[in-house]
């Protein structure tokens, strides 16, 4: 039995003590040894590993956007072109990546599994804020290995279903969480990004502008950000756009974002720098 | 000190066993059918917030009869189990097979030890397939045995006529409906042949459903569903339309679920008047 190697084949006590309905709680007890941020780090030394770049988010009336592009960086090289850097967290929200790509996929499957495991054990959800926290209690316990340069730092979006809106969270590599009016950005290119959506963002987009204005922050951002990637027409790469609204998370399918990708590079053979907004 | 009696341990044992047997007989029972589209668990249970049947993975689901905390502890015990699994290896390397396994060794090991009690539970396994003939469901009775079952098992108070009631009737590709008209049938019947009505409130469905689109296939029929399903309008429309419709329902009705669901599997429903599981769950949760 690989639960514990040790015992007759009879579930370990641990399996059977009632109180925790949070997995890590269960790992950090059971398991140390497979939770991300135990483990030994090397003495010194900057180690170089593929890391993800851009994550954009925009909330519409009606939901929210969470949009990725597909660049992985490794120095100055690209590591990856087609990485995906923004998953579903659970039927109500999702959850985009930048910093080590290697870090940031296993936390996410850790994420995941956590807000799968508490809904299964206690059969209700999380509250948006509660999903939000346990996301600050991971990245907290990333800190060691964000000091040696692998930061993970993730962009939380999701559907309130108290509330009734969409709502999107940013973190720094401590853990500390904000929520974001309106629109938020992270990863390298997310000053350029963020300097897009400022310029694009409105109360009232519809879902259709919200996604496309999510496209063109990205386009800026890879036009400015040498680890940001845009669309890849030639390789048929395009950002990973998902919308979540009170029917759940939807990703949009390739030939959606190949349409909202081809309607913004269409525009920017016409307009290089994007769309104009008004002096005053 | 005095001398102990000698107690053979064939005596031993079947005490232990008409122990855990009476316990289990108790309780109300659970039926688990296959039918075209997957499993389906019917349970007699008027609590909403404190189930028999629940959910562990992906297209594993769970169905127990006895006493509460018991049965309970094991639940979260294989969430548990099926998550460390899914988390080490893949979601596909968590099987029913595996499941049943840990279930009957902690069962077995707690039936044959001197030092503790042994439950009074008797569960049910279950994993939907692809295709109707890998549909796996696993009986795990209280001394820590499987029985690999096909087709229609019933476990609790009036199991074996239950069980034979539903042997004779149920078929290979029944409908949701048809199988779940069968279910609430066989539960109907009393010991003494005499025959009560169940309403939608008193019953608890799920189905694991291998047509759903996500990836977990575990879903609770509740409410307006059920009324319809039971009052047997064809449910041919329960295809993905529906499916988005009932996965509203399922959110809607979540907040009703009590919170304190896990904290009652702690919270001591151990009382010995757990003359019928229900009965106990139910304390448990004003606890």
């Amino acid at each position: 039995m690989e639960a514990n190697p040790r015992s007759t084949g009879r579930l370990p006590a641990a399996f059977l003590t009632p109180g925790s309905s949070s997995f890590l709680d269960f790992l950090a007890q059971h398991a140390p040894e497979a939770l991300p941020g135990r483990r030994e780090l090397p003495a010194e030394g900057v180690l170089q590993a593929p890391h993800g770049t851009t994550i954009v988010a925009l909330t519409f009336p009606g939901g929210v956007v969470l949009a990725g592009d597909r660049r992985a960086t490794m120095g100055n090289m690209i590591a990856q072109r087609d990485i995906e850097k923004v998953f579903p967290a659970d039927e109500y929200s999702a959850i985009g990546i930048a910093g080590t790509a290697g870090l940031a996929v296993e936390m996410v499957k850790l994420f995941q599994l956590e807000l799968e495991h508490f809904e299964k054990v206690e059969g209700a959800t999380l509250s948006l804020e509660g999903k939000a926290n346990r996301l600050t209690t991971m990245i907290r316990s990333n800190l060691g290995m964000a000091m040696q340069g692998l930061a993970v730092v993730p962009l939380f979006a999701g559907w309130d279903l108290a509330r009734e809106r969409g709502r999107i969270f940013s973190y720094d590599v401590t853990g500390g969480r904000s929520e974001e009016h309106g629109f938020a950005a992270v990863g390298s290119g997310s000053v350029f990004a963020r300097g897009s959506l400022k310029k694009l963002y409105r109360e009232d987009l519809s879902e259709s502008e919200a996604t496309t204005a999510a496209v063109q922050a990205l386009y800026d951002a890879a036009d400015d950000d040498s680890a940001t990637g845009g669309p890849d027409m030639a390789r048929r790469i395009f950002p990973i756009l998902t919308v979540i609204t009170d029917e759940g998370y939807r990703r949009l399918t390739e030939t959606e974002s190949m349409e909202i990708a081809r309607s913004v590079v269409d525009g920017r053979l016409e307009h290089p720098d994007g769309p104009r907004a008004a002096v005053l | 000190m005095s001398t102990p009696f000698y107690v053979s341990p064939q005596q031993a044992m079947q005490d232990r066993a008409e122990y855990a047997r009476k316990g289990i007989a108790r309780g109300r029972s659970v039926v688990v059918l296959q039918y075209a589209d997957g499993i389906l668990f019917v349970a007699e249970n008027p609590s909403r917030a404190l189930h028999k049947v629940s959910e562990i993975y992906d297209r594993i689901a769970f169905a127990a009869v006895g006493k509460y905390n018991e049965f309970e502890n094991l639940r979260i015990g294989g969430v548990r189990y099926a998550d460390l699994r899914g988390y080490t290896y893949d979601r596909d390397d968590v099987t029913a097979r595996g499941l049943a396994n840990v279930y009957a060794q902690t069962l077995g090991t707690i039936f044959s030890s001197v030092a503790e009690k042994p439950y009074e539970v008797e569960l049910i396994v279950a994993e939907v397939g692809e295709a109707p003939a890998d549909d796996q469901v696993y009986r795990l009775p209280h001394d820590g045995s499987i029985v690999d079952e096909h087709g229609s098992v019933a476990v609790g108070g009036n199991a074996d006529q239950i069980s034979s009631y539903l042997e004779s009737r149920h078929r290979e590709g029944m409908t949701l409906a048809e199988a779940l008209k069968l279910a609430v049938e066989s539960l109907t019947r009393d010991t003494n042949g005499s025959e009560r009505t169940l309403t939608a409130d008193q019953l608890e469905v799920a189905v694991l459903d291998r047509r759903r689109p996500q990836q977990r296939k575990f879903k609770r029929i509740l409410g307006g569903q059920l009324t319809r399903l039971l009052e047997g309008e064809q449910p041919s429309a329960d295809a993905s339309a529906d499916a988005a419709a009932d996965d509203d329902e399922e959110i809607l009705d979540l907040p009703d679920e009590s919170p304190g669901d896990a904290s009652a599997g702690s919270g001591g429903s151990g009382s010995e008047d757990a003359a019928d599981s229900d009965a106990s769950g139910d304390d448990a949760g004003k606890s």
